[in-house]
């Protein structure tokens, strides 16, 4: 998908209450104003309870904001509208979680395959080739016709990426991608998600609580308290 | 469709014993439904056909004059009379070849037969039998009345000087076919008592039937009766024997005589039918409840199941309608599936029934056809059903917000 303007993700005055009994309101998010360059390898780290999932589920179109707007590779989005959502979900963005969540029924390569399944696009030999080139280069050759249930963690979450990046969306969201993996594991998945930022110019914004991981990154965006404490680029 | 269809059959596969069981449930309740629809069709069939085995479906006879009150003023005072119908043996149609003519155009009918039909006495030797004497034209009657099919023994044929007789008054008069037996109407009519030759016999399916018809030709009886050239009734074969009331009310449209379908000359036996078939239709729609709460119940644990699948599948760019036709296509898969099995299970039951259940002359009670328009009418309406019970899972599972699914 084109990018029209520079940035791929425009946040302005995102504020976010939850409901937690009439008449008390918990805002989680406090007027988050964050913008995304093109290509940018983006870390957002905080503690726990800081309101990150919650961030990336209202940049992800899965949760509407209270407050604010939200444009993602240059279209403004109406949270009304759930179809217009399911689209431009499905054209730009990408999911990566820190649980893989791999449709458990399908192969490594069905996997891969299913946004374009969901998309319409059918199972075709070029959307089958490009499944299985995606396979490869996440060091997958030769375990498509494997179930998640036969992978190892690793392996699942590399389906989980190539998943993600099937559809060449402009932003790919990752929710903790190495947190249920070992040191190692996550070190190789961060060079993964590394080289296909560099390759395809594909923006990430990763959830992380590693900060060794974060410092890799070209910025690192700190939330606390529902707000941006900090915004560091890598020098 | 091909991306809701894969995964329609993938969810089906995962959960091979839910939707064993509910396939199987499906089944039992098709295979139930055809099974006892065939069941009453069957029987029903039967009934008809041993009730209207001998009897026209509509009866045309001339209307009965009744008698009437008369005021009468005389002299300043008024007596009231009541003007007694004249006894009159028989009453004859006016002009029935034109009627007749009439009644094969109305929509319908597919027979029309004259008869002229009166009270006589059989004699044979000793032997004496109160009869009714059926004059009839042979190849007209035998459209209305499939006497080809009660023949006995015998032939099937009438000319001057024959009769056809029932199996019980040949008995009765201790004769066979070849033998000659007497008519007499008392009429004074041309031929009244002169003998005739019994050329077959008939089993009418009711020994008292049997015990007394005589058939004549038509013209033997007008005359035995004392009605040259006239007919008492004419007799009406309908296409659709439930129908009857209707083409009755359409041919009484047509003539002023009294029309009557066997409808309501045989009222007890409908009330009968149709309770029957309300008490199948009963079933029929329990069953289909049940099979429907059954799939509904299955499909919406299914979606509890699949709940995070759908939260990511639905930030996959998966639609709200997309996550509905799903479900909805597992209900039609199931209906269908189910139905289809079902279909095959009611044919081995009916055979089953055909084999195991016999009567005391060894033979099946009645025939059962499981036919192909009942199979493939049960197994639109479980498909449909099917469709229908996914509806509320289906909703469910369109309505899941996402971001809650993928927490599941």
């Amino acid at each position: 998908m084109t990018v029209p303007s520079g940035n791929v993700l425009r946040l302005a005055g995102i504020r976010k209450s939850y409901n937690i009994g009439k008449p008390v309101e918990a805002e989680i998010l406090h007027g988050i104003d964050l913008t995304l360059a093109n290509g940018e390898f983006t870390a957002l780290v905080g503690p726990s309870g800081s309101g990150k999932s919650t961030l990336l589920n209202i940049i992800g179109l899965l949760e509407a904001p209270t407050a604010g707007t939200v444009e993602i590779a240059g279209h403004p989005v109406s949270y009304r509208d759930d179809d217009n959502l399911t689209r431009l979900r499905a054209a730009s963005l990408g999911f990566v979680f820190q649980f893989h969540h791999l449709l458990p029924a399908f192969s490594a390569l069905e996997n891969v395959l299913m946004p374009q399944l969901v998309n319409g696009q059918g199972s075709t030999a070029e959307t089958r080739a490009h499944a299985l080139a995606l396979l490869a280069s996440v060091g997958l050759a030769g375990a498509e016709n494997k179930k998640p249930s036969e992978l190892s963690g690793g392996m699942q979450q590399r389906v989980a990426i190539a998943r993600a990046l099937t559809m060449k969306p402009a932003l790919v969201l990752a929710d903790e991608p190495t947190g249920n993996l070992d040191t190692k594991t996550a070190a190789d998945i961060f060079v993964m998600l590394r080289k296909f930022n560099q390759d395809f110019a594909t923006s990430f914004l990763i959830v992380t609580h590693d900060v060794h991981l974060a410092a890799t990154c070209d910025r690192q965006v700190t939330l606390a308290d529902g707000q941006i404490v900090a915004d560091r680029r890598r020098a | 469709m091909r991306f809701e269809l894969l995964l329609a059959l993938r969810f089906l596969r995962e959960g091979r014993t839910q939707s064993a069981l509910i396939v199987g449930g499906v089944m039992v309740g098709v295979a139930v439904v055809v099974f006892i629809s065939a069941l009453v069709i069957g029987l029903q069939a039967n009934t008809i056909t041993r009730t209207l085995g001998a009897q026209a479906h509509i009866v045309s006879k001339p209307i009965e004059p009744v008698a009437r009150v008369q005021v009468i003023e005389s002299a300043g005072t008024s007596n009231i009379a009541t003007l007694q119908v004249a006894p009159r043996k028989v009453r004859s149609i006016d002009n029935w070849q034109k009627i007749i003519a009439a009644y094969e155009d109305v929509p319908g009918v597919v027979a029309v037969s004259p008869m002229a039909s009166g009270a006589a006495i059989a004699l044979r030797g000793e032997g004496r039998n109160a009869v009714t004497v059926f004059g009839i034209d042979l190849p007209r009657y035998d459209r209305i009345v499939d006497l080809s099919n009660k023949l006995v023994t015998g032939k099937l044929r009438l000319e001057a000087g024959e009769v056809l007789v029932g199996t019980e008054l040949a008995r009765d008069l201790g004769a066979i076919v070849g033998d000659r037996i007497t008519i007499s109407t008392g009429s004074a009519g041309a031929n009244d008592g002169d003998r005739f030759q019994i050329v077959g016999t008939l089993d009418l399916g009711n020994r008292d039937l049997s015990r007394r018809v005589v058939y004549l030709p038509l013209h033997v009886a007008q005359s035995l009766l004392g009605l040259p050239g006239g007919v008492t009734s004419i007799d009406l074969r309908v296409r659709d024997v439930f129908d009857a009331e209707n083409v009755a009310r359409d041919v009484s449209r047509v003539t002023p005589l009294k029309v009557e379908s066997w409808m309501s000359s045989n009222s007890q036996l409908l009330s009968a039918l149709n309770a029957q078939s309300a008490s199948t239709a009963t079933i029929r729609l329990f069953v289909s409840i049940v099979v429907m709460l059954g799939i509904a119940s299955v499909l919406v644990v299914a979606v509890v199941q699949k709940t995070r699948e759908i939260g990511i599948l639905r930030a996959m760019g998966a639609s709200r309608g997309q996550m509905m036709r799903v479900f909805l296509l597992q209900g039609l898969l199931v209906g269908l599936v189910g139905s289809m099995l079902g279909a095959l299970l009611s044919m081995l039951m009916a055979f089953l029934f055909s084999t195991l259940v016999r009567g005391d002359d060894g033979n099946a009670l009645f025939p059962i056809d499981v036919t192909w328009p009942l199979l493939l009418v049960a197994c639109i309406t479980a498909s449909i059903c099917g469709v229908f019970a996914a509806i509320a899972p289906a909703r469910r599972a369109a309505r899941l917000d996402p971001a809650l699914a993928m927490r599941a």
